[in-house]
């Protein structure tokens, strides 16, 4: 008899929280990220107290466990309210054109986001005459890293161009750094070959190659492969072994000179090596690539047939105002995607960001998933492993053509 | 009605679950396995995670894709590299373990604590084995500083990262290969029914291996798969994951030696020695003999998970990595990553089928063995 009393309040309880709304948010974000997404939802539970919010995170890097998840949900019918993916084309070619997402430009007009915004970032996340996502946070790819001590010592400095890194590279070599770039696991090389290839064809051209107005077979895209496998011979010969963090190390020992990787590199730096900006690390923009921001970003969609359709609105208001990117990006390690945050709020190396994120050409990152869908990204880590193996640049830039073509990029 | 006794009808109840789970489980779904890989599910990605996907029927075009396609020359190479790591993988096991098996059961002193050290391993799951070898192969970890201890010069052998590749062959040229191959296995067949005296076997084999090498020699060399020529050999990068499978599965071969060994009567040795056979005599002409039906079950077992292999490789070299790929971690991400599924079935297919080939021939002979028995 007690224990039905019992049962009878607790499902009156759990009922009455239903009815006061309840919200479920899907994200990749534990261990360090945890607590940025926390003070999301602090902020959020502030405002609406009487919503349940359910934090479903399930861990694992790059949301390469949760994607998964997230597909079976979707297929099954039980969507989150809300849940995390890269801006851009990894969300618009896996789920948008599936006609699983809600278009979002109405919310982006009736908060004016489309003015705090940069116009590069919301053409990025906008396909078919909709808004796709909430940028949460913005990080850049294309910055490549050095050791000033080092470089002083070598009597070298950051190139410019990808012609100067090749001719510091054999300066470097001529002294005795068997490897002047470091690079570490398949994807990293990805993201090195997008910093060379924007570095060589130039912003536009990167922009019209994703609208399949530039092919991959162009002379000049294939250009750009070959230079990449001039800089791959630069690089280490275990690249597949090393995690980023253990590439960014060899800058830090002196074993390297340079690393491109994306801006996370900069919390590593300071967080866990406990370095300071430009005096035990060192930044530039990718060589080729000044003035331009190769950026990616996290960001929140709504899923059709969400359960919480109204809460789930609210927390993307959260997301996009000012007062959420400035509590996330913060603790994140990103900037804000919006031009109007609170610059004081941000370190060194990040305030550095913001100011090229509101003055230079916004393009987006391939191997983050703003520019292309993941069945393109995926496998073209393959034509990339087999470049590295072959330096076949043409055969590479055919392979990559007919990849384009079956994901609907170009013709 | 004999057959309805109370026992059979009980026997049916018991079993009728089972078999329509079976049936639903495992059959149907390699059934819907098979049809998904002759479709295009996945190939237009508007279609492949809509609400209501259109899925046209395409026949064997993906099988053809896979083998002859530009794009997946990843997938032909970790064919390629999983019959090496088979072949590897399974000498490594059957030598290592029957090695062991012959020096504990000389009964050296606290044997039971090497066998508990030697079998330890397989207790492990492969991602824990994965992860521990990963450390120690490190390009500047474990075994390549362990020189060192010893005042030498610390290795640089990239154990996982190594791009370099022996034993290469133009895929175009594997008609011609198989061809070959087939051929030589049917003249020894030839050979054997001669010798037995079967004149029509003879005959048939013999035919099938003369066309087969005709066909080799004035046909197959015309024969092109794909337009260029693409090299396929064993990658050196493989070495340090058959190294780590080696270590964990070992460990099984030497119980079943151990066990086999142990299970052969003290009156075949003690005759063998009556008959004048010294030690080396006796391993080759009695308890090797004996110990081949043992052989060949660790052959199955090992050979099925070799090819399904994926954890450890997950686990050691990371899924993105095409020297050390194989095809059930290229399933995977086809898929569920590609969204690519009716490609990511065809693979699946082709691996049930190369599994199938280890298991099914081993299955009948047990078969008609237990009916033998019975």
């Amino acid at each position: 008899m007690k224990k039905a009393l019992l049962l009878a309040a607790a499902l009156a309880v759990t009922t009455s929280a239903s009815a006061a709304g309840k919200l479920e948010i899907f994200s990749w974000w534990s261990g360090d990220e945890g607590p940025a997404l926390e003070a999301l939802i602090k902020l959020y539970k502030a405002k609406y107290p009487s919503v349940t919010v359910d934090n479903a995170t399930v861990s694992g890097g790059a949301g390469t466990n949760a994607k998964a998840v997230l597909k079976t949900r979707m297929l099954g019918g039980t969507p989150p309210d809300s849940f995390q993916a890269h801006a851009g084309q990894e969300l618009i070619g896996t789920w948008v054109v599936a006609g699983r997402m809600e278009d979002l430009s109405g919310l982006f007009k009736s908060e004016g986001w489309n003015k705090v915004f940069p116009k590069d970032l919301v053409k990025l996340i906008s396909s078919k005459g909709g808004t796709w996502s909430v940028p949460v946070n913005v990080h850049r790819s294309n910055v490549m890293w050095y050791n000033p001590a080092k470089l002083k010592a070598w009597g070298v400095t950051a190139p410019k161009t990808w012609p100067e890194f090749l001719k510091t590279c054999s300066t470097l070599k001529a002294k005795g750094v068997a490897a002047p770039l470091v690079v570490g696991e398949n994807w990293t090389q990805q993201h090195l070959w997008e910093s060379v290839m924007i570095g060589t064809i130039g912003a536009a051209n990167w922009e019209n190659l994703w609208a399949g107005k530039l092919k991959f077979t162009d002379p000049k895209v294939v250009g750009g492969f070959t230079t990449f496998g001039k800089v791959m011979d630069c690089a280490n010969k275990d690249a597949s072994g090393l995690s980023w963090q253990q590439a960014s190390d060899r800058i830090i020992s002196g074993q390297s000179a340079f690393n491109v990787m994306g801006d996370w590199a900069a919390g590593y730096f300071t967080t866990t090596k406990k370095l300071t900006p430009m005096g035990g690390f060192g930044w530039a923009p990718a060589p080729g690539t000044t003035k331009t921001f190769v950026m990616l970003a996290d960001s929140f969609g709504l899923p059709k047939g969400a359960k919480d359709r109204a809460e789930a609105m609210n927390w993307l208001k959260i997301l996009g105002s000012k007062a959420g990117q400035d509590a996330f990006n913060p603790l994140k390690g990103s900037i804000a995607a919006r031009t109007d945050s609170d610059l004081s709020k941000y370190n060194t190396y990040s305030r550095s960001a913001a100011a090229d994120w509101k003055s230079n050409k916004i393009v987006g990152s391939l191997v983050h998933g703003a520019v292309a869908p993941e069945s393109f990204t995926s496998a073209f880590g393959a034509i990339i492993d087999q470049f590295v193996a072959s330096k076949n640049s043409a055969g590479a830039a055919a392979a990559a053509q007919q990849l384009a073509v079956r994901a609907g990029i170009s013709k | 009605m004999k057959g309805l006794s109370k026992d059979r009808l009980w026997s049916i109840a018991v079993l009728t679950p089972s078999i329509i789970l079976i049936a639903v489980f495992v059959y149907g779904f390699i059934a819907r396995s098979v049809y998904v890989s002759m479709t295009d599910w996945g190939n237009d990605p508007a279609q492949a995670l809509a609400l209501n996907p259109i899925i046209r029927w395409v026949g064997f075009t993906n099988y053809q894709d896979l083998f002859t396609g530009f794009l997946q020359g990843r997938f032909r190479q970790e064919l390629v590299s999983t019959i090496f790591f088979t072949l590897f993988f399974i000498l490594g096991c059957l030598g290592l373990g029957l090695g062991l098996a012959l020096i504990l059961d000389r009964n050296p002193r606290g044997e039971g604590l090497w066998r508990t050290i030697f079998l330890f391993p397989m207790s492990l799951s492969f991602i824990v084995t994965g992860t521990i070898w990963r450390w120690m192969l490190q390009p500047e970890g474990g075994v390549n500083q362990a020189p060192t201890l010893f005042g030498g010069q610390s290795g640089t052998f990239a154990w996982l990262s190594s791009t370099d590749a022996i034993l290469k062959f133009d895929w175009n040229k594997l008609p011609l290969l198989t061809a070959s191959v087939v051929g030589l296995v049917l003249v020894v067949m030839a050979v054997r029914a001669a010798r037995s005296g079967d004149r029509t076997r003879t005959l048939v084999a013999g035919a099938c291996a003369a066309l087969l090498f005709l066909w080799a020699l004035f046909i197959g060399p015309n024969v092109k798969l794909l337009p260029a020529p693409e090299l396929h050999g064993f990658n050196l990068a493989l070495i340090g994951i058959i190294i780590a499978a080696v270590w964990q599965m070992s460990g099984y071969t030497m119980a079943l030696y151990l066990a086999g060994l142990r299970g052969i009567p003290e009156e075949l040795r003690e005759a063998a020695k009556v008959d004048g056979a010294n030690d080396l005599g006796m391993y080759q002409h009695v308890i090797f003999p004996l110990l081949a039906p043992i052989t060949l079950s660790a052959m199955i077992v090992l050979g099925h998970i070799s090819l399904k292999i994926f954890d450890l490789v997950y686990a050691m070299a990371g899924p993105d990595n095409i020297a050390t790929s194989v095809p059930a971690l290229n399933m995977y991400l086809t898929s569920f990553r590609q969204n690519q599924f009716a490609l990511g079935a065809a693979i699946g297919t082709i691996l049930l089928i190369l599994v199938a080939f280890v298991i099914v021939p081993y299955l009948a002979s047990q078969f008609r063995t237990e009916e033998g028995h019975a």
